[in-house]
């Protein structure tokens, strides 16, 4: 592919027009700028983090002492805890929120967001995206949907409270639970305004990509972050307008009367009058979205890790085109396996040992991944900044729920552990984990990118440790939970006597999510305490040769003061024979006699 | 006030640590120290617990298996349920050996390959054997489980039937299963939620000729070595009928009728004699002693597995599985739906 520079010779002198206008709303609120965008998202992100983790915390205590009264209950939930004691609808809801805040508004948008805005037009060699008010765009959908979303909280009749999947006809009907009622349609319309918003990034990601890449910039010469965030907003365009019309037609049915989704539902005494619909259409319909969402959420991360994890070995990513050959086996393979969420609705059998097939097959790319990660370990001269712990830490939850995905995606297996705490664990490891871990790795190596000064390292090594190891003594143990049969989404286990042995983990994993919740305090306060006290950072702190490091401290409109780099090799020549520095960014030209590897 | 002096305090705490942390930046300073530039010393602090705290956490998964693998459920009381734990024990091995040989050279590399001033990474981009290898081996120990798993599922859901299944009627409602057992001319009769009234809880056609001899209960009984096909109806919402000691679990949808075969092969007396479940019982009995609640005695249970709504923690129903004489027996107490409606 040919790449073309769109450079405007006048330029630079719009810009400096430009730079002389800003007020604080201009910059901070309604800016086109991408990196104040990217900053938008990350901090959107970061303040539904810290509910969707308090969610957690809240009810972590409830299941370790189930029906006990706890004043802090009362405090946070009012009404919805009387005597403080935890009611069964709210804790529900809070599985609920907490899902639906993590895996959309966290990790989707509060991840891909963030990274994709900052580093794509950095990072290819572009004054800004593609389209600023389109990137704009999609940062105000996203903060309205995220105003919803916290709005549906405060209504009467409780947050929408139907697991993060909203299956109906559970969700579909105010009768069947209170947070059924209004909680579900705000919902529903914050949903709906995420999804546009995420639309709007994606497609113009896409078009910044393939367009408006520096010249010497080819595809093989991308850094892996850049693949990876290109591949995610490909499954975003091609998923999410499924997801949308999933929940265009829950709304209709909703509110309109009709039925798509319900049929024969005997409720409150009569027959409510839904005919012909089928619940598992819809569960068709979200996971269609629902798996790419996996990979939406993932890809990112793993991208992230590639780049921190090359940079901080001082070495080459190893086997680059075998990392950008699994990216696109992933994403093709994530949209042929959503059945796997689906082996006992009682669909066709032979589907079933379909989507087996396919989902045993994304394990083969998977795992390409993780070798080519340790094998760029080896030999290496690891340099652990903050960054480069989470990314290592990634690669581990990566493996670990990695595994047990070979378990859960056997139709066969699936039956006695589905939607068990084996789950739980499973996709908290592989994916919570693994993505938050490659969030984390994205914040302490860009910061210096994004806020010009340094993070702390000791509080970021302190506070990998702490989110590690309670990490993992939240989530490892509950395989064992969903082995000795217990469900999920349970209120208490104290109605089933065969579970009482389990009680004592129940505790243990809520110690570690108390610890491991307050932990992420050290990196809120190092956060924004090194936004503004932190330590001037210096142009390439890590030493990296992508392009972003070649941009000045200060931000400035435009991204480049002169000229566009020009790039010349690719972005992992870390450690070359012959060469004097252990690095040569992409915009060095090759030596004489130097031979490119890209 | 009590908000308002935690608000002080928090605020109080947090201006204390920016203090603290420029306190400790100056005196850093003062010392020449860089203090956010990651040095030699950093590298192999963390390289060296990189190491420790990795191999620990492998240790620590030891431990679990061997203090909480005995929490899993006791062998399969199905005879399919066999060769489901069959398969999951190969998986099981081949990711415990991917786990255990994959973690601890993750962390060793992290380890060894701590930064040192003066060394130099090796420059290895890519080596095509070595991506080979690790694309082809995953590959034959997947395809091993694809075929052994898929082999499992179609005898599970095709299931070749020597003997006619007995016919028995699951059905969900917020929040409790109510049983139809297809009487003796093992056909249920029709049924339909507008058909529901009084007594007639399951909304059986009386109409139907086959719905005379249906028997409507609260309770399961199942007989020893003989196949039971469940049918499954929800009338609300979608309940997931969930049997986790015959390893067998189907979703009730409303609108649509799903089933599942299994052949139950241990009788709840035997069951009970099982090691593993004495072991289990006597656990939880202690417990329930130290709480002065009732003694526990096992039961096969049946669970909704699919969030339905408040009470869903609660939706549950003991299967008692007995000798074909027994369970005729307690079939021939119960009254038919000519008697009852």
């Amino acid at each position: 592919m040919s790449t073309k520079s769109t450079e405007n010779p006048h330029f630079q002198d719009h810009l400096m027009e430009h730079h002389h206008k800003e007020n604080f709303f201009t910059k901070y609120i309604f800016t086109m700028d991408h990196k104040m965008i990217g900053k938008q998202f990350l901090v959107t992100g970061m303040f539904m983090g810290i509910i969707g983790v308090m969610m957690s915390m809240l009810f972590r205590l409830e299941l370790a002492y189930p029906e006990q009264s706890f004043p802090i209950l009362e405090f946070f939930l009012g009404k919805w805890a009387p005597d403080g004691v935890m009611s069964p609808d709210m804790y529900l809801a809070l599985v609920t929120i907490h899902g639906t805040i993590m895996v959309f508004f966290v990790l989707t948008a509060g991840l891909s967001g963030t990274f994709s805005n900052l580093l794509i037009p950095l990072q290819i060699g572009a004054r800004d995206m593609a389209s600023g008010f389109l990137n704009a765009l999609s940062y105000w959908f996203f903060a309205m949907s995220s105003v919803v979303m916290v709005v549906s909280l405060f209504v009467e009749s409780g947050p929408a409270s139907a697991g993060w999947t909203v299956y109906p006809p559970l969700s579909a009907l105010p009768q069947a639970m209170p947070g059924s009622g209004a909680g579900m349609t705000l919902w529903l319309i914050s949903m709906t305004l995420f999804i546009v918003g995420s639309l709007l990034g994606s497609l113009n990601y896409i078009v910044t990509v393939l367009n408006m890449r520096t010249k010497g910039m080819s595809m093989t010469r991308l850094p892996l972050t850049i693949w990876a965030f290109f591949v995610t907003a490909v499954l975003g365009v091609l998923s999410f307008p499924v997801l949308l019309s999933a929940a265009l037609l829950l709304m209709f049915d909703r509110l309109l009367g009709t039925s798509f989704y319900l049929s024969d539902i005997f409720m409150g005494g009569e027959v409510l009058s839904y005919s012909g619909g089928s619940p598992v259409l819809y569960q068709h319909l979200f996971w269609f979205l629902g798996h790419p969402e996996v990979y939406i959420i993932l890809l990112p991360a793993l991208g992230i890790s590639s780049e921190v994890i090359a940079t901080n070995s001082r070495k080459p990513i190893f086997g680059y085109r075998a990392m950008v050959g699994s990216i696109l086996a992933i994403a093709f393979l994530s949209f042929i396996v959503w059945g796997h969420h689906m082996f006992i609705t009682g669909m066709n059998p032979f589907l079933g040992s379909v989507f087996t097939f396919t989902t045993l097959l994304i394990a083969i790319p998977s795992a390409v991944k993780a070798f080519n990660y340790i094998t760029t370990l080896w030999k290496g001269n690891i340099q652990y900044t903050p960054a480069m712990m989470f990314s290592i830490g990634l690669v581990s939850t990566f493996v670990t729920g990695g595994l047990t995905g070979v378990i859960l995606g056997d139709s066969a297996l699936d039956i006695n552990v589905h939607d068990t705490y084996f789950v739980v664990a499973h996709f908290h490891i592989v994916m919570g984990l693994s993505a938050i871990f490659g969030m984390f790795a994205g914040v302490y190596h860009w910061f210096p990118k994004m806020y010009g000064r340094m993070m702390n390292k000791s509080m970021g090594y302190a506070h990998f440790w702490l989110t590690f190891i309670t990490a993992y003594g939240v989530f490892f143990p509950m395989h064992f939970l969903g082995m000795a049969g217990l469900p999920r989404r349970y209120y208490s286990n104290t109605a089933f006597p065969m579970f009482d042995n389990l009680a004592d983990i129940n505790v243990l994993i809520t110690y570690f999510a108390i610890i491991g919740g307050i932990a992420q305090l050290i990196f809120i306060f190092n956060f924004f305490y090194s936004i503004w006290r932190g330590p001037k950072a210096p142009q390439n702190p890590w030493k990296a040769n992508s392009l972003e490091w070649t941009t000045p401290v200060e931000h400035l409109h435009g991204n480049w003061p002169g000229e566009i780099p020009v790039v010349h090799r690719w972005a992992y020549d870390y450690s070359k024979p012959g060469a004097e520095e252990d690095f040569i960014p992409q915009n060095v030209p090759l030596a004489e006699g130097e031979e490119s590897g890209h | 006030m009590n908000t308002v002096s935690i608000i002080v305090l928090v605020v109080l705490a947090i201006l204390t640590l920016v203090q603290v942390m420029r306190i400790s930046e100056v005196s850093s300073e003062i010392q020449g120290g860089k203090d956010n530039e990651v040095s030699e010393k950093d590298n192999d602090t963390q390289g060296r617990l990189m190491f420790f705290v990795g191999m620990g956490f492998v240790i620590s998964v030891v431990v679990m298996y061997i203090k909480w693998g005995p929490l899993s459920l006791p062998e399969p009381a199905s005879e399919h349920g066999s060769e489901i734990d069959g398969l999951w024990n190969l998986s099981m091995l081949i990711i415990n050996i991917v786990f255990f040989i994959v973690q601890p050279i993750l962390f060793y590399f992290a380890y060894k390959y701590r930064g040192k001033k003066g060394t130099k990474a090796v420059h290895f981009a890519h080596n095509n054997k070595l991506e080979l290898f690790w694309t082809v081996v995953p590959a034959l120990a997947l395809a091993v489980l694809i075929i052994w798993g898929l082999n499992v599922w179609s005898t599970l859901m095709m299931p070749e039937n020597d003997e006619e299944p007995i016919v028995i009627e699951l059905y969900a409602q917020q929040f409790n299963w109510t049983v139809r057992y297809s009487g003796s001319d093992n056909a249920l009769g029709f049924a339909s939620v507008y058909d529901i009234e009084g007594a007639n809880i399951v909304g059986v056609d009386t109409q139907d000729a086959a719905s005379a001899d249906d028997i409507v209960t609260k309770e399961l009984h199942l007989p020893v070595g003989k196949p039971v096909l469940f049918q499954f109806r929800s009338q609300d919402v979608i309940h997931s009928a969930y049997f986790p000691h015959f390893r067998a679990q189907m979703n009730c949808v409303p609108g649509a009728t799903t089933n599942f075969q299994f052949t139950p092969t241990i009788t709840t007396a035997e069951i009970r004699q099982n090691k593993d479940v004495k072991r289990h019982v006597e656990e939880v009995n202690a417990i329930r002693a130290a709480k002065g609640e009732d003694v526990w005695d096992f039961n096969y249970v049946l669970l909704c597995n699919k969030i339905c709504g408040a009470a869903h923690y609660n939706m549950q129903m003991d299967i008692i599985v007995e000798t074909e004489d027994e369970y005729n027996a307690w079939l021939n107490e119960q009254k038919t739906v000519a008697e009852t409606l």
